[in-house]
């Protein structure tokens, strides 16, 4: 087996240096009744070249060379070289948690750079490095302004990522947790009325996003005052990072939980994608998650150490803020060098392009369909109402090899014939051009079906 | 004569301040292609939601990138350099053809709300490394959606939950034993039970009397892990598993450890109910730092009701999909469908080692700790003469004497090039030294490992107060914990 190192006459000395006549010997400890004693029924040994060929031939089953529109969580953004470059040095991809400081500087001082940029981006005073992804960074959120407040209830935005709140419902439920959703406006925006009928004396937060799942950005300050004027945190998700480069970040919030795939982070069917969760000094002894701290060393030298440990279940056990333990760590480094590479202006500069192709598109579309939710501001999804099942549009267009905005139905089921279109800075105008092509067509064909049938009846 | 290489010299590496040292106006890394769309006017769309301004956000440019991220990198440890000997964490070596494989176009790219039509692809890996998995653990179902270890231990422990819950009772009390990770009480703890501390007997295995004792109607599962922190296998295995099961109770087991086991022994068969993987461990996803882990959780049928939505089903035209209608499952517990990117590495090196490399693998992780046990017998306390499989822990008894413990020795072993080994747990050993060499040593870095570790033994003889000011070949000494916990500073802020 080509990745262990040892000869036959190396394991035949070590045996002989252990004192056993075989490595049997050294299994005895399992009861004969339970060791196996047959060959595992999985595929044999394969060569790299065969490995490499399996999956290349996976990938070609997996929408190879499709133009997509999708978004809702997950973002197809440009990502640097370097990025792959660099995580895949050795140091950074072979070590572990940096538990021996002084023998992991570079993981700690990269992560301090990275909760510095966190911290800046959301507008709030410090950072984690890292919860798994926004899902669960949006639950831990939810159990941290538990234990903030002594309340127990969650008030939840139906505008949130709709997988995220079903994460959520499976975390609260055990911890006794009551949640109570509120919905939206034809503005897209949320029911702030609703919202304020929902919070009781029990509310420990209120828990929203934006952009939201259609692609709205909520006014945080307004929401804020609304939940704490009851004594509610407010918990604001961030699904699309690449939104923080051109807006306003949610300054009033308690909490911000991010998703920050956006940064650098492959699209991965799904995963490993990176949560990070920002907050308050005040709140920073409730927050789950590692934290790199700066100190000093015997000599003054400057260095970063692990810190606030006495949050964490390798301390605390039952007691810790979270059982989290091994986090997202390389794929915070993805992110983190993602930031550094655009940094200040190129953040922005994306960010525009990213608003530029979506507004373009948009307009696009409502010349041939109902663009829903227009009256508020939006980054780059936006929803499109046809008259077709956008399952029907969405079967045809990937005939041309195009998948088409996210049908609605599954998630909200009064937006039947609804999509959410996702552009961003890669998306060409071409692209837009033939996909409203092509969504006119149905449009148009589906309208004169109508008025043949009209006019027959 | 062999000519022996020592493992470690000193030589010069580069400083480096933080990047917003580096930064200044007008230096950019990024170059985004000329806009084929109309420009937007940001104050219009956006009104009082336009942000104006990044703060702090460096500027630097592509070089100085590459070298900030270098030289940073020149300052850790790794698997790459050499022997990681922390226990319970199993550095082993980390593929990379399994770094490649997951960057192949079409599965990096692939989006997870793609239809399923273009993700047979994608199905096809999360189907085959289930029953890759599944054949692995002797169990009958899985889910891979949870993200790490803690977080498979969270998904099992909830299926405990909803299962009794089904029987109309859900339990109060998860009985874990006293050499437990600290994220199985801490997880207990997240799905609303009781934590009941069992503890062990002589041996260090689980105490059977006390099991006895402590288990009845209101206990919902025991969480072992086999083999044990200590790297013991524990031998009555069969007797814990009836008697939960005489109960009515769940047993759960930690699959940290499983390095020790595959291909050598399955869970499935010795009496356990749910337990979780950790694909970073036994299945050489690489540590990354501290993650992306993978935290499989796989179950005997009575619990397959349970798993979290949605599962991947073969379908009717024999495509792949996910089922989504699962009215027992305890939900999500994560967006999406896992760590896909680790599901692949995975794969990759199950792959690389079939039936017949998997089993040489656990036994040259066994052969490499016993190895070290006896190179270290002696020199080290070794609290429990029990024996080792796949790890062995040592206590700092003996040289406490001269008033060096654990973390100091370990300290030591960075001059001698070598990564510490687990300190100070697991709790029932004071002053623990867990060494977990996996199968990835040869044995000329054993053979080095064991004469740094007995070089530092000596010097702790000879020379205490030298071994207590360690590390001194490191680019930084000691530093100083507490004043971090006490002021913590979290973030870099320009100097006013």
């Amino acid at each position: 087996m080509r990745y262990l190192p040892k000869s036959p006459s190396d394991r035949e000395a070590m045996l002989e240096a252990i004192g056993v006549r075989s490595v049997d010997d050294l299994f005895a400890p399992i009861p004969a009744q339970y060791r196996l004693t047959r060959d595992l029924d999985i595929p044999r040994q394969m060569a790299e070249s065969e490995i490499v060929d399996f999956f290349k031939q996976r990938a070609k089953e997996n929408g190879d060379g499709y133009t997509s529109f999708l978004g809702a969580g997950a973002y197809s953004h440009y990502r640097p070289v370097v990025i792959d470059t660099l995580v895949q040095r050795g140091e950074f991809l072979t070590s572990y948690t940096p538990y021996q400081a002084e023998y992991a500087q570079g993981t700690l001082q990269a992560i301090f750079e990275f909760q510095t940029m966190i911290a800046e981006l959301t507008g709030m005073d410090l950072a984690n490095a890292s919860m798994y992804d926004g899902s669960t960074g949006a639950a831990e959120a939810v159990m941290m302004a538990v234990r903030i407040t002594g309340r127990h209830g969650a008030v939840i935005a139906r505008t949130l990522h709709p997988e995220y709140l079903e994460v959520i419902t499976t975390y609260a439920t055990h911890q006794g947790i009551p949640l109570s959703t509120f919905g939206y406006l034809d503005s897209g925006q949320i029911d702030r009325r609703a919202l304020e009928a929902a919070i009781t004396d029990n509310t420990a937060c209120v828990l929203i996003q934006s952009p939201n799942f259609f692609g709205t950005i909520e006014d945080i300050e307004a929401i804020a005052e609304i939940a704490h004027k009851r004594g509610a945190l407010l918990i604001v998700s961030i699904a699309e990072a690449v939104s923080l480069g051109i807006v306003e970040p949610p300054r009033a919030a308690d909490i911000v939980s991010l998703e920050a795939q956006s940064f650098g982070v492959p699209l991965g069917f799904g995963g490993p994608y990176c949560g990070v969760m920002a907050t308050k000094d005040k709140f920073v002894r409730q927050m789950p998650g590692r934290l790199a701290g700066q100190t000093v060393d015997k000599n003054g030298k400057r260095g970063f150490v692990l810190t606030l440990a006495t949050r964490e279940q390798h301390i605390r056990r039952e007691k810790a803020t979270s059982n989290i333990c091994t986090n997202q760590a390389l794929v915070a480094l993805m992110v983190n060098i993602f930031m550094t590479v655009y940094g200040k202006v190129g953040l922005r500069e994306l960010a525009k392009q990213n608003l530029a192709k979506t507004a373009y598109a948009a307009d696009q579309f409502a010349r041939h369909a109902k663009v829903m939710f227009s009256a508020s501001p939006r980054f780059n999804e936006f929803v499109v109402e046809t008259s077709e099942d956008p399952y029907a549009i969405n079967s045809r267009l990937l005939g041309h090899k195009i998948v088409g905005g996210l049908p609605l139905k599954k998630f909200f089921p009064e937006l039947g014939h609804a999509a959410l279109w996702c552009c961003t800075e890669l998306t060409t105008r071409s692209m837009i051009d033939t996909a409203v092509g092509l969504v006119a067509d149905s449009e148009r064909a589906l309208r004169s079906m109508r008025e043949v049938e009209e006019v027959a009846r | 004569m062999k000519h022996m290489t020592r493992k470690a010299t000193r030589h010069i590496s580069q400083n480096e301040g933080l990047i917003f040292e580096k930064s200044s106006p007008g230096k950019a890394a990024w170059k985004l292609p000329p806009l084929d769309v109309p420009e937007v006017d940001t104050a219009k769309l956006l009104g009082k939601q336009e942000r104006k301004d990044l703060g702090t956000m460096p500027e630097v440019s592509e070089i100085e990138i590459i070298r900030h991220f270098t030289r940073l990198s020149t300052w850790n440890y790794a698997i790459d350099l050499g022997m990681f000997p922390l226990g319970s964490c199993t550095m082993k070596y980390n593929p990379r053809v399994n770094e490649f494989v997951a960057r192949v176009e079409g599965l990096a790219n692939g989006h997870p709300y793609q239809p399923e039509k273009i993700s047979q692809g994608a199905l096809r890996i999360l189907k085959t490394l289930s029953d890759c998995l599944i054949e692995i653990t002797g169990m009958d179902a899985i889910t891979l959606q949870p993200a790490a270890g803690a977080h498979g231990e969270l998904t099992g422990l909830l299926m405990v939950r909803a299962y009794h819950e089904s029987k109309g009772n859900a339990r109060k009390k998860v009985l874990i034993p006293d050499s437990a990770h600290g994220t199985n009480p801490a997880t207990a703890a997240a799905v609303g039970y009781a934590v009941e501390n069992l503890k062990s007997n002589e041996h260090g295995m689980v105490d059977i009397a006390s099991l006895e004792a402590q288990m009845n109607e209101d206990v919902a599962a025991l969480m072992v892990t086999n083999p044990n922190t200590l790297g013991v296998f524990e031998q009555e295995i069969h007797k814990i598993a009836e008697l939960m099961h005489a109960k009515g109770g769940i047993l759960y087991m930690d699959g940290a450890n499983m390095n020790a086991l595959v291909a050598k022994a399955r869970p499935g068969d010795f009496g356990v109910d749910v337990m979780h993987l950790n694909l970073h461990k036994t299945f050489s996803t690489p540590h990354g730092g501290g993650g992306p882990g993978s935290g499989p959780v796989a179950v005997k049928r009575a619990l397959e009701p349970f798993l979290p939505k949605p599962v991947v089903i073969t379908k009717a035209d024999g495509t792949l999909g996910f089922e989504y209608s699962r009215p027992q499952s305890v939900g999500r517990v994560r967006a999406f469908y896992g760590n896909f990117g680790m599901f692949i590495r995975a794969l990759a090196y199950i792959f690389a080692n079939g039936p017949d490399g998997l089993r040489q693998t656990t036994e040259d992780a066994v052969l490499n700790a016993n190895y070290i046990r006896k190179g270290l017998e002696g020199v080290y306390d070794l609290p429990y003469s029990t024996p080792s499989m796949h790890e062995v822990v040592f206590s700092d008894k003996l040289q406490s004497k001269k008033g060096v413990k654990t973390m100091d020795i370990a300290k030591r072993l960075i001059d001698y090039g070598f990564h510490p080994y687990t300190t100070a747990f697991p709790l029932i050993v004071p002053g623990a030294l867990m060494i977990e060499p996996t199968e990835s040593e040869p044995k000329e870095e054993l053979d080095l490992f064991i004469e740094a570790m007995k070089s530092v033994a000596q010097e702790v003889e000879e020379d205490p107060q030298f071994v207590l000011d360690a590390p001194h070949n490191s680019r930084i000494s000691r530093l100083d914990e507490t004043a971090a916990a006490r002021k913590p500073v979290l973030r870099w802020k320009p100097e006013v």
